[in-house]
């Protein structure tokens, strides 16, 4: 029996409105082809590969760099005084440390120590937009006057299996605002979540493991569709009201083929949709698809955003451009830019970059 | 274990914060509360743009314990558009060729880290070649 | 002031000891410099050290060396200038000479390179950079090196990179009669040419080895000197200078500044002109150190330096001879004794005992050691005295 959204007080809305002032992306410069690990694992067998190629994160590089990066970026467009945003929230599924805060080097690096809330969040690909909810919260409750969320990752996938195609990484950075001040204002978000094992890893376990698939119409497909359907119900709207919409991106059937579940075209889908090009960077997948549509929309323009993260849910997010777009998005290097700049790697040097060779 | 000496160095590694001379107006980095141009008391908290150019550059093929994991990597002297040279290593070289005079930009990264893979990570700036697209 | 003059040198030949500690090496060195003195007694011991408290994990050398040669209750202790450890070492004992403190004072430089073992060798000689903006950045004193030389055929392009090669195939031609040296082979030039990077434009032959070494001066009054019976060498030249720690603070990095200005300054001490000079020991740890080096001491004007390692100038034939006994570079190049090494093969030849190597009638010489890139310069102005 399904419940009328319509009428149900089910979507999360801050009481006083909320809208994102700054965002930053942040992709590697590395690309591993597809058909480098088909090269390896599948004796060149090139059909069939689920993306072209993956970001690969330099040797110096992890979760809290590229964070470092993607909030530079949010901050050049925001324009603020870093000391004004008052959580630095991060979602991800690598943080370098498995005990010590992610976002306590992202904050001091970025100039917003020492009074703010900093945590890190984990929920598979979904910590990004949980983060970023979370923050839309603590800024419409007015208890903060801007927040931070952030979704990244350098993901890994164990050498040969299906996950070592897409596995990638990168993400972006969001700073939350009064939508007064916003170059896009979050109208509502809704989140759909159960206890679905698609995809886990346990503790000092290396690799992932996953239900292959299983990760399919139990998981990614009925959550997003769950949660963009009931969204779309509660905020009393079709995909026609939407000139871009953009969902967690593991490769590149899926969130195609999610698109046209919901009734969505290529049209509304392409300025998103950047795991062809740059894989799966997980918690940063969905939210990277938003920098890359907010570079190019234009003042009005409607977005639907819904992340998945396995284990499972999603967090559905409906969001209109508003005029300061127009002076806010040139101040910071673009989500293209950072695709464009690209240096194809082979696999002998991907397993160096990633640590898969053993130092001692 | 060298935790407090990464530790406190955390500002000017991260994002190059130094100190401007409130006597001669210098930029200084590394902060030394004394400036090397006036010799004035100077305490005043200056962040660095991290814009620079390479005054100069090596590419090291042999590289002291701890950094083996990224050599062969490229040394360089990078004169901050504020005046001061600093010592950092260049990155995300890709397949650039580095010249003295490229205009870099500060990144921060991984330097190393403290000990062996039970201690800290110590991050700080490197720079790499300014990456095209909007200011 | 005293007169200061030099009684006694004593070496022990530079290379790679496993089978000798700290106190093998500097008991031999003391040794034989009392022996060449006629068995003066020190009584004061300077030693110059710079590596022994982190490869040897040994402080306190003072205790250690004399406790090891028969004279214990001697005032020692460590002087620490980096690479230029003990040149600045012989400084010190010249001051307590000259002031009258004590009328007899060793300089001893000892180092141990070889206390240690694999790819940790060469982490204490990082000592002399900045470590807070240096060392952790992945600088190694051959990048700096390969920064400078790097820099100087930018700001020099007319420069012959080959050119460089002068200093090492000086070097190791000087070395094959030096028998303390630690490489006594020649080497062509095309060796040079085609060795392999080892950071950028520096190949394998533009840097010193590091070595284990030790050796030892004694110094003291010309009344003293006079009954030891071998010709003397006295002292008429003695400074040190600082520049920046870290490479990076330096206006001008190739100007190698306290080189420079402590050249200068013995000069004036000595009365003299650096051209008149009968040989320059300079500190070879890379060649763009020689050219450098050759610079700041006005030899040739800034960024010609290493048009004079074209043609015979430099070697024992020419009019500047440089290294006579092999420099850092094929002697050998025992960090914080260097400058030990340095001062003894200078006296050889103002004593006219360099044998094969030996420049006809040197009455004057130049010596000069440095600790990283000239961050700290010790120079000496050495003279024969009439008999």
């Amino acid at each position: 029996m399904m419940n009328d959204y319509a009428t149900d007080p089910i979507l999360l809305k801050p009481n006083h409105p909320v809208g994102i002032i700054g965002y930053g992306a942040y992709v590697p410069r590395y690309r591993l082809p597809a058909t480098e690990v088909a090269r390896l694992w599948k004796g060149g067998e090139g059909e069939g590969l689920p993306i072209k190629e993956k970001a690969v994160p330099g040797f110096d590089e992890d979760t809290i760099t590229m964070s470092i990066e993607a909030s530079r970026n949010a901050l050049k467009r925001a324009g603020i005084d870093p000391k004004e945003i008052r959580a630095v929230w991060i979602g991800s599924e690598s943080h370098p440390y498995a005990v010590k805060p992610s976002s306590t080097i992202v904050g001091e690096a970025i100039g917003c120590s020492p009074h703010f809330q900093a945590g890190d969040w984990e929920f598979a690909c979904k910590a990004g937009t949980e983060a970023m909810v979370a923050a839309i919260g603590l800024v419409g409750s007015r208890m903060a006057k801007y927040a931070l969320a952030i979704g990244m990752d350098t993901a890994q996938g164990r050498p040969g299996d299906a996950l070592e195609y897409t596995a990638a990484a990168g993400g972006a950075a969001y700073i939350f605002s009064p939508a007064d001040e916003a170059v896009a204002i979050i109208n509502a978000t809704f989140s759909y979540v159960t206890d679905t094992p698609d995809f886990w890893r346990r503790p000092e376990q290396h690799y992932p493991e996953h239900g292959q698939r299983f990760t399919g119409d139990p998981a990614y497909f009925k959550h997003i569709t769950e949660a963009g359907k009931h969204m779309m119900q509660a905020m009393n709207t079709t995909p026609a009201d939407y000139k871009y919409a953009v969902f967690h991106q593991p490769n590149t059937k899926f969130p195609q083929r999610v698109a046209g579940l919901l009734g969505f075209s290529k049209e509304q889908y392409k300025t998103g949709l950047l795991s062809p090009m740059i894989g799966n960077t997980y918690a940063g997948a969905a939210i990277i698809g938003l920098t890359a549509i907010l570079d190019e929309a234009e003042p009005g323009d409607r977005i639907l955003l819904v992340s998945f993260g396995s284990g499972a849910g999603s967090d559905a997010m409906d969001i209109t451009v508003t005029d300061r777009i127009l002076e806010h998005r040139d101040k910071a290097l673009k989500t293209q830019d950072y695709i464009a700049r690209r240096t194809e790697i082979d696999y002998a040097t991907y397993t160096r970059l990633r640590g898969k060779l053993t130092m001692r | 274990m060298e935790v407090p000496r990464h530790w406190r160095l955390k500002k000017q590694r991260y994002a190059l914060v130094g100190e401007v001379c409130p006597h001669c107006s210098s930029k200084i980095f590394p902060p030394r509360d004394v400036c090397p141009y006036c010799g004035g008391e100077a305490k005043t908290q200056f962040s660095f743009s991290g814009r620079g150019q390479v005054y100069s550059f090596t590419q090291m093929t042999s590289v002291p314990v701890g950094y083996e994991q990224s050599a062969p990597y490229t040394m360089a002297l990078v004169q901050l558009e504020e005046g001061p040279v600093v010592t950092a290593q260049l990155t995300d070289l890709g397949e650039q060729h580095v010249e003295i005079g490229m205009p870099v930009e500060m990144v921060t990264r991984k330097i190393r880290t403290d000990m062996d893979d039970r201690g800290i990570i110590i991050y700080g700036y490197k720079f790499r070649p300014v990456l095209a697209g909007p200011r | 002031m005293r007169e200061v003059v030099i009684a006694g040198i004593g070496q022990t030949p530079v290379g790679e000891h496993w089978e000798l500690s700290l106190r093998n090496i500097s008991a031999r060195a003391v040794q034989a410099a009392r022996k060449d003195a006629g068995g003066l007694i020190p009584e004061a011991i300077y030693i110059g050290n710079l590596i022994a408290s982190v490869a040897s994990h040994q402080a306190n050398l003072g205790a250690l060396v004399t406790d090891n040669t028969f004279l214990e209750g001697t005032e020692s202790y460590t002087i620490e200038a980096g690479e230029a450890s003990a040149a600045a070492a012989f400084r010190m004992a010249y001051l307590a000479v000259a002031s009258g403190w004590v009328d007899i004072a060793m300089a001893l430089g000892m180092e141990k390179y070889t206390d240690l073992s694999g790819d940790t060798m060469d982490e204490p000689t990082k000592l002399v950079m900045d470590y807070d903006y240096e060392v952790y950045t992945g600088q190694t004193l051959t990048s700096q090196a390969g920064l400078l030389m790097q820099r100087y055929l930018y700001e020099n392009p007319k420069a012959d990179r080959l050119a460089f090669g002068a200093f090492p195939l000086i070097g190791h031609t000087n070395a094959v009669n030096n028998p303390n040296a630690m490489f006594r082979k020649a080497i062509r030039a095309e060796v040079y040419e085609k060795a392999g990077m080892v950071s950028s434009p520096m190949n394998m032959f533009d840097i010193a080895p590091f070595a284990d070494g030790a050796a030892a001066l004694i110094l003291t009054t010309t009344e003293i000197a006079n009954k030891v019976g071998h010709p003397l060498v006295r002292v008429i030249g003695s400074d040190v200078a600082i520049d920046t720690l870290a490479l990076h603070d330096r206006p001008d990095p190739l100007a190698f500044r306290a080189a420079g200005v402590s050249l200068e300054n013995v000069c004036s001490q000595a009365g003299i002109l650096p051209s008149d000079v009968d040989f320059f020991e300079l500190h070879d740890a890379f060649s763009v150190y020689g050219v450098l080096s050759l610079e700041s001491a006005g030899f040739a004007p800034r960024g010609e330096g290493w048009k004079l390692g074209i043609g015979d100038k430099l070697t024992l034939k020419g009019d500047l001879p440089i290294n006579t006994m092999g420099g850092l570079k094929a002697r050998g190049y025992p960090l914080g004794a260097t400058g030990a090494y340095q001062l003894v093969e200078a006296i050889l030849q103002l004593r006219g005992e360099a044998g094969e190597n030996q420049i006809p009638d040197a009455r004057l010489a130049l010596v000069q050691s440095l600790g990283g890139p000239a961050t700290t310069a010790v120079t000496h102005v050495l003279e024969r005295m009439p008999v």
